[in-house]
């Protein structure tokens, strides 16, 4: 397998805090890889480090052969490297036909291409994503009244709409009704076989991600801790260590 | 409103604009200048409704129109019409350019950081044109006197500022259709968010700050011929009065809405033209109640305080089987 993404030394600092300290590890293509980790470990930073949130410290990051350590963020998605937020980021004030119409990147991103009416096969092509994620009928909701659970997975619907090549998700189970994280399971690994999109998932639920991911790496302190298979994150002392006395 | 109702709703309004200054000659110049504040506040609301950035330099196109049409005009050596219409386009020009400039200077400042940033914008833009020789300096300009009766002007001036203001209001309800529109909304409700989509929120903002200087340039050259003198402060870079009013107006009706810049100009105007001849010597502090009234009881405008009331009538549904 090759690797899509290669993070080699990546350190990022906030203030005194050192979030993430020479961190190296890489995204095989057309794979399932998880990140775990405590609060606080710097997950979400090294995520916001890989698609040109803030500027790294130092090392550097390579997507599809391509270094992208000192692009900008849109710049980057536009590359086909998209990321959902911890936090859930979707535009509350518009509906959900509108928040997927918007996230439709066939024609580029140019002025010209903008300004065109929104195309029969836009709309088709959002209630079919709208509908593979279970929110067909909130359609025509303002998206910002949506419960928690289903702004998560209109963001995910959102990014499946860019036909991306890699996801890096944040936490996707957060917030989600117990009773609908395996649908969610399912729906990852069908967009990961089916379109062959790349996920790179960070999560917090263990059985989501020991059922999920091909390959794990586990952060405590702002350093990789273990990288390796579920089994192997499963049976690694350091990682059972920093969870235990993490928590 | 569906669309119908729109359009029934727009022929009532084109007919009656049409037909308003035969009716009521006496209010000729109200009119006309009714058709300026609409104006206002559709270029106002396309940045600061729209895409969520509040901006109080849009002056800055509209005197800049003004005193290019009116330069042209005296040193172009051409008939009336011929100079108006030339000198409006060249006004526009500038101003688009103007708005790309400082656009890509400005417009990566986000909040209220941007808007600070326009305030000073309109304040130096009057400072400079009081101290420019060339535009008359702090004498102001007088651009050439229009050619017929001065109850004719009000009329020409009356239906070209209708004309204008149909205009924009046709492409804005256009643009707002489309992704670009879209785009726009997505920066006003995440830019983060819109980023990280891909979208080149940067230039999707500067392209809507060229547009409303494209539609205020064009409105600026018009004005300073109907108003017959242009004051650097008072009439081009009038940042206290026009600059203010487009904001109040936008907001009155409803930001970020296709009919509530038109609604709040409307609202706007009328009440303001019924303060000043009633309340002689009171109507700044009235304005400034009126200003605390809208801020205070109408956040959202009257279409948006209309729309969470009646959200079914505009087409929002809360919940759908
Ligand atoms: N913008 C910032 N400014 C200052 N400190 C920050 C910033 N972002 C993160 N940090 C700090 O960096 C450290 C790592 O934070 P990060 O959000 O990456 O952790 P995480 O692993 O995603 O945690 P969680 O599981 O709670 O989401 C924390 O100590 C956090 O307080
Ligand atoms: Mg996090």
């Amino acid at each position: 397998m090759t690797e899509q993404l290669v993070i080699t030394g990546v350190s990022k600092r906030f203030g005194g805090i050192v979030a993430n300290e020479s961190i190296s590890l890489s995204v095989p293509q057309g794979s399932i890889t998880g990140m775990i980790g405590p609060n606080g470990s710097g997950k979400t930073t090294l995520f916001n480090s890989i698609v040109g949130h803030h500027p790294v410290d130092g090392g550097s990051i390579t997507f599809e052969g391509r270094e992208i350590t000192r692009l900008r963020v849109p710049q980057i998605a536009r590359l086909g490297m998209i990321r959902t937020f911890q936090q859930t980021r979707i535009f509350g004030k518009m509906t959900c036909m509108q928040n997927m119409a918007i996230s439709d990147a066939d024609h580029g991103y140019g002025l010209a291409a903008l300004l065109k009416p929104i195309s029969g096969e836009t709309r088709d092509r959002s209630e079919a994503l709208l509908d593979f994620c279970g929110l067909h009928s909130k359609r025509h909701l303002l998206a910002g009244d949506l419960s928690f659970g289903q702004q998560k997975l209109l963001e995910f619907a959102m990014a499946l709409m860019i036909r991306p090549r890699m996801l890096l998700l944040d936490e996707p189970t957060a917030g989600i009704n117990p009773t609908l994280i395996n649908g969610l399971i399912e729906r990852l690994i069908r967009v990961n076989q089916d379109l062959g999109i790349t996920l790179f998932v960070i999560e917090h639920n263990m059985r989501v991600i020991m059922n999920l991911a091909e390959n794990i790496h586990c952060l405590a302190y702002g350093k990789l801790l273990a990288s390796g298979t579920p089994d192997d994150i499963r049976n690694d002392e350091r990682v059972i260590d920093a969870y235990l006395g993490g928590h | 409103m569906n669309g119908r109702g729109q359009i029934i709703l727009g022929i009532v309004i084109v007919a009656a604009a049409l037909a308003a200054p035969l009716v009521f000659p006496a209010f000729r110049a109200q009119i006309a200048m009714l058709w300026i504040m609409v104006l206002f506040a559709l270029t106002w609301d396309i940045l600061g409704g729209q895409t969520g950035y509040n901006t109080f330099g849009n002056i800055i196109f509209f005197g800049t129109g003004m005193y290019a049409a009116a330069v042209f005009q005296r040193d172009g050596g051409f008939d009336y019409f011929p100079g108006l219409f030339i000198g409006m386009g060249l006004g526009a020009v500038i101003s688009v350019v103007l708005a790309a400039v400082l656009g890509s200077m400005i417009l990566r400042m986000r909040g209220h950081y941007f808007a600070i940033a326009t305030l000073g914008l309109g304040i130096a833009a009057g400072e400079i044109a009081s101290g420019w020789n060339f535009i008359g300096a702090g004498s102001g300009m007088s651009p050439p006197l229009f050619p017929g009766a001065p109850g004719v002007s009000y009329i020409f001036f009356g239906y070209l500022f209708f004309g204008l203001a149909l205009i924009t209001f046709l492409i804005l309800a256009w643009v707002y259709r489309t992704r670009f529109g879209l785009a726009l909304n997505a920066i006003r409700d995440n830019e983060d968010k819109a980023e990280a989509m891909g979208l080149k929120t940067d230039t999707y903002k500067i392209a809507a700050w060229m547009l409303a200087a494209l539609f205020l340039g064009l409105c600026g050259g018009a004005a300073g011929n109907m108003l017959g003198f242009i004051d650097p402060r008072d009439t081009a870079f009038a940042g206290a009065t026009f600059g203010v009013w487009m904001v109040l107006m936008a907001i009155l009706g409803g930001k970020g809405t296709l009919w509530g810049p038109v609604l709040g100009a409307f609202v706007f105007h009328v009440t303001q033209e019924i303060l000043w001849t009633h309340l002689l010597g009171w109507q700044r502090v009235a304005l400034g109640l009126i200003i605390v009234g809208i801020v205070v009881f109408f956040p959202q405008g009257i279409l948006g305080w209309a729309r969470t009331r009646w959200p079914e009538r505009f087409g929002h549904r809360v919940e759908t089987p």
